[in-house]
């Protein structure tokens, strides 16, 4: 399987690469055009500001393949933002390829959310085998409200989606790469899907 | 429900854990990495790595650490120790730090932390400060606590927020090494003086002192070094206990 991890200045690269390396899976990381277009899976990350990686990602021309992809997209934590319509952070437009507009947690909360949390009411293959509700790491200040594509929920303050999905396209707002064993089955079940 | 966080902290020079580590059945308590995976399998929720070594080629040595850790270890890892600049945090983080731990550099340059804050995001970045109670007043202290300055513990905290830290590592020089509890009043403090996680360090002797420290001192993680690096408090009953106690732990 031929799987690519969009290279775009993105801080938590390395991360996910060594988390798919414990899988068996050397991942490829690329801004390529026709290598992301010809390889069976592709993943988003994403750590860092909104704004600044919307401007990498137009720098790269990837603000306009993305949305194109047809095979599996997983985009993580700022990944899956990007993948929104909009993000408070910054006051960004984002790829939109979720109908979906991201806030800010409110101030009477400790921003940000980090620490680990569970996600609850599972609803994708994405999560097979996952016991529900599973403990995930998170470290985020914005976070997509509940809609429509909501496949996974978390609770701080309110219940937020914590995973998202539109037809190929996959988006999660924890780190299952720093997850422990239950972010590493989610990480195999991306590569199943 | 976010759960509260247990960390244990290594003390790092040369590459190698320093400090007396004592476990049963390790190969080698001296290896970082063996050491980490020990506990990542205990169900520490992250790691904290002090790099207490002084020249430039031994920070070399704990690049390559932090690459042979974040390699094999899939819980979040912070490393602190001599970040001065953003080349200095870029290097660690490139590495696969999930965070990286300023002090002292922060308190002789406050925009420091602004800088790294900007560019690899208030979520990498944990403002280290430790602190010494003098004449009922918090001061922060310099080089691992050794130069006192006038600045205000919580004024300092105030600072390092709005510049953007993602959060606090508070160290209780009262209370370090001395297991009798952490610095529960000033902690609370903290928490109500700053919107962002607090890391209370400092104190930690017996299970019930992480009891207090979470109801009393509101800390949202606990740092600890020598009591589960000695065996004198084991991470999985610890977090079993709390969470008898109605602190929300994450149990593996």
């Amino acid at each position: 399987m031929q799987l690519t991890i969009l290279d775009y200045g993105a801080g938590n690269i390395q991360s996910v690469q060594f988390a798919l390396e414990r899988l068996g899976i050397t991942a490829k990381l690329s801004n390529n055009k026709e290598e992301i277009l010809s390889s069976d899976k592709v993943i988003f990350p994403g750590v860092g500001q909104a704004h600044q990686a919307m401007k990498q990602l137009r720098t790269t021309g990837l603000d306009v393949l993305i949305p194109e992809l047809k095979q599996d997209v997983l985009g993580i934590c700022l990944g899956m933002q990007l993948l929104c319509n909009t993000t408070e952070e910054g006051n960004t437009i984002a790829l939109g390829v979720f109908d979906v507009d991201v806030k800010r947690f409110e101030d009477d909360l400790k921003v940000p959310h980090m620490g680990w949390n569970l996600i609850k009411d599972l609803k994708s293959d994405l999560f097979k085998e996952l016991e529900s509700p599973a403990y995930m790491y998170a470290v985020h200040s914005y976070y997509a409200p509940k809609c429509d594509l909501t496949i996974a929920t978390t609770n701080y303050g309110i219940d937020f989606s914590s995973a998202l999905q539109k037809d190929n396209f996959y988006g999660v707002q924890f780190h299952p790469e720093k997850s422990s064993r239950d972010g590493a089955m989610l990480l195999e079940n991306f590569l199943k899907l | 429900m976010l759960t509260k966080r247990i960390i244990p902290c290594l003390d790092i020079k040369n590459g190698r854990t320093v400090k007396g580590v004592n476990f049963v059945n390790l190969r080698d308590a001296g290896d970082p990495v063996v050491l980490a995976q020990q506990y990542a399998r205990q169900g520490a929720d992250e790691l904290v790595f002090l790099d207490i070594s002084a020249t430039l080629e031994s920070r070399g040595t704990t690049c390559e650490m932090v690459k042979k850790v974040a390699r094999e270890i899939d819980i979040p890892f912070t490393v602190g120790g001599g970040v001065k600049c953003i080349d200095d945090a870029s290097l660690l983080l490139k590495s696969g730090a999930d965070k990286v731990a300023v002090n002292s550099a922060a308190v002789k340059r406050p925009e420091l932390v602004q800088e790294l804050s900007q560019n690899f995001g208030n979520q990498c970045i944990v403002v280290a400060i430790d602190a010494k109670k003098i004449n009922n007043k918090w001061k922060v202290h310099l080089a691992g606590g050794t130069i006192p300055t006038d600045l205000d513990l919580f004024d300092w905290a105030k600072q390092v927020e709005t510049l953007g830290a993602g959060e606090i590592l508070f160290t209780s020089m009262n209370h370090d090494g001395v297991k009798t509890g952490f610095a529960n009043e000033a902690l609370a403090q903290l928490s109500k003086t700053v919107n962002i996680p607090i890391i209370a360090s400092g104190g930690a002797g017996a299970i019930r002192h992480f009891e207090t420290v979470f109801k009393d001192g509101k800390a949202d993680a606990a740092l600890a070094a020598s009591v589960f690096h000695f065996g004198e408090i084991s991470i999985p009953k610890l977090k079993k206990e709390l969470q008898q106690h109605h602190i929300n732990m994450r149990l593996s």
